[in-house]
């Protein structure tokens, strides 16, 4: 068998309310997450918004579904990409987001972070370096 | 489908799973139990418990293996492993022990 592991990086670019895919994005990244793929998340243009910390649905009748970006650590998913452009021309800085960790079990559990802020044309590169690219 | 606890009725999906989350109360852990023939334990509560707890901060169902990992890292090692859990809810300590706990069938589970 040759090597089956592949690189899927899921690129979500819309705000986190008012349509579903931030939802579903993060639904199909928690099941799949079980199949031991490298997988990882890009955050660009308003998707940025999708990992603000302190959202407050409680007026729009969504389901704040942001807590459950903090679960993402325990599915192995900790390889976060966030735009510096896109925070940027918001107005938003990494202070903004939402403190998504994991932990290293062979660490005895030490705390690392998840997100990573880089440049588009560093993301581009590595767009460019996947096996597979799901836009959301 | 449902499940009557305590002279009432409560709503399940077509798998058994509780269809509101804010319905649930402990009988109808132990209801479920019941027809699952088994008697819950202190040691089920334990789980049960965390479940609800989990899906409380993350709003999700875990799914069995991020659920054995966090019971490890909570409870130990000697919890945190399929066998111990497996031992608990022979149906699957994700599928079953959710089902109990009132919450979705877990996020992940194939």
């Amino acid at each position: 068998m040759s090597e089956m592991i592949k690189n899927f990086l899921y690129l979500n670019r819309r705000a986190p309310y008012g349509t579903i895919y931030a939802w579903e994005s993060l639904e199909v990244v928690l099941i799949g997450a079980a199949f031991d793929q490298k997988v990882s998340l890009a955050f660009v243009d308003d998707g940025v918004y999708q990992i603000v910390k302190g959202q407050d649905t409680s007026e729009s009748g969504f389901k704040n579904f942001s807590p459950t970006y903090s679960a993402l650590g325990d599915y192995d998913v900790n390889q976060l990409y966030v735009e510096r452009e896109s925070l940027e021309e918001r107005g938003l800085t990494l202070d903004d987001l939402m403190p998504l960790t994991w932990e290293d079990e062979d660490e005895d559990w030490a705390e690392k972070d998840s997100i990573r802020v880089v440049s588009r044309a560093e993301l581009a590169g590595m767009i460019k370096d996947q096996d597979v690219v799901f836009s959301f | 489908m449902a499940i009557e606890v305590e002279g009432k009725s409560f709503e399940t999906d077509e798998e058994g799973y509780l269809l509101n989350l804010n319905d649930w109360i402990p009988g109808i852990a132990d209801a479920m139990a019941k027809e699952d023939d088994l008697d819950l334990s202190e040691e089920h509560w334990e789980i049960i418990n965390f479940l609800r707890e989990y899906y409380e901060e993350y709003q999700i169902a875990p799914a069995v293996r991020v659920l054995t990992k966090a019971v490890g890292k909570r409870m130990g090692k000697d919890k945190g492993n399929s066998k111990y859990l497996y031992s608990l809810f022979p149906y699957g300590p994700g599928k079953q022990a959710c089902r109990f706990a009132g919450l979705p069938k877990p996020t992940g589970c194939i």
